[in-house]
């Protein structure tokens, strides 16, 4: 019963804290309803006892969301909510569908007929994780990896304003003509 | 139990799709792409414990969807810098020209 209690009032504390990021006016409060509504989304997944995915979930959105607030400071015209705006379009449609796909993914929710497990889940299911991508699944840890270094790459680039060939040209000699030259002028 | 996981999946999920459909700041869509992927952990989670918790499949599919959030997340950022630097735009609706 109080396991029923506790993810009941994290639930609707979740899809309301994520309801308010697109309500509030500033995109800092935004972005710290987004981290509410993951830390609340994390409690059920610990009550299945999932210690490890749960924590993990934490950490991680706590970290996010903490350079996602460096980021909006940084590019957003209003991050404090000083005066009020609205940045949106087609609200209407994006409520119908949104509400659409509610009602069609609960309807599958309840009536599909579930199948269900009488075994009990096992004593630590962080161990079993971790065989699976030590064991059988370590490729999916392996794509993850190669997946993960792509993205260091690929978001290094994109995000360099001037690289090493906009300063030295194509052959990477020659003297950068920097606007601001750095070094202590020797 | 298990359909109440799922109703919760699915409000995270509408929640996000609202925000992403609706949104102009490419950050603020950023914020809806993840809500849904937010769901799809839950539901994952959910569904693991209820129907197969003897096969570890169900978690690395949480461990998928997180990474896709990572992933997600920082693609955005750098894609958010690069349009900023060549256009000084931050709204999706500025940068309708790069529609596939």
């Amino acid at each position: 019963m109080a396991e029923w209690t506790v993810f009941v009032v994290c639930a609707v504390a979740a899809v309301a804290a994520g309801a308010a990021v697109f309500r509030v006016d500033s995109m800092a409060r935004a972005t710290f309803a987004l981290l509410a509504s993951f830390v609340f989304t994390a409690v059920p997944v610990l009550l299945l006892d999932l210690a490890y995915l749960g924590v993990l979930i934490v950490l991680m959105m706590t970290m996010e969301m903490v350079v996602m607030a460096v980021f909006m400071i940084m590019f957003m015209m209003n991050p404090a909510g000083l005066m009020p705006m609205t940045m949106v379009h087609n609200t209407k449609g994006a409520l119908a569908i949104s509400i659409a796909v509610f009602c069609v993914l609960a309807a599958g929710a309840l009536l599909v007929p579930w199948p269900r497990e009488s075994a009990p889940p096992p004593a630590d299911p962080t161990l079993q994780l971790g065989e699976a991508i030590m064991g059988d699944d370590m490729l999916v840890m392996m794509v993850a990896g190669l997946v993960l270094f792509a993205t260091m790459v690929s978001g290094v680039v994109l995000a360099t304003g001037r690289g090493r060939y906009d300063r030295y040209g194509d052959d990477l000699r020659g003297r950068p003509d920097d606007p601001i030259r750095g070094g202590v002028g020797r | 139990m298990l359909e109440a996981f799922l109703l919760l999946a699915a409000a995270l999920l509408a929640v996000g799709l609202y925000g992403a459909l609706s949104q102009q700041s490419v950050v603020m869509v950023m914020m809806g792409l993840e809500l849904m992927l937010n769901a799809v952990m839950v539901a994952a989670a959910a569904v693991w414990f209820h129907t197969s918790p003897h096969s570890a499949d169900g978690q690395l599919l949480v461990l998928a969807a997180m990474l896709a959030m990572a992933v997600e997340m920082a693609m955005g950022f750098a894609v958010t810098i690069a349009i900023f630097r060549a256009r000084d735009v931050d709204v999706t609706d500025s940068a309708g020209d790069l529609r596939g």
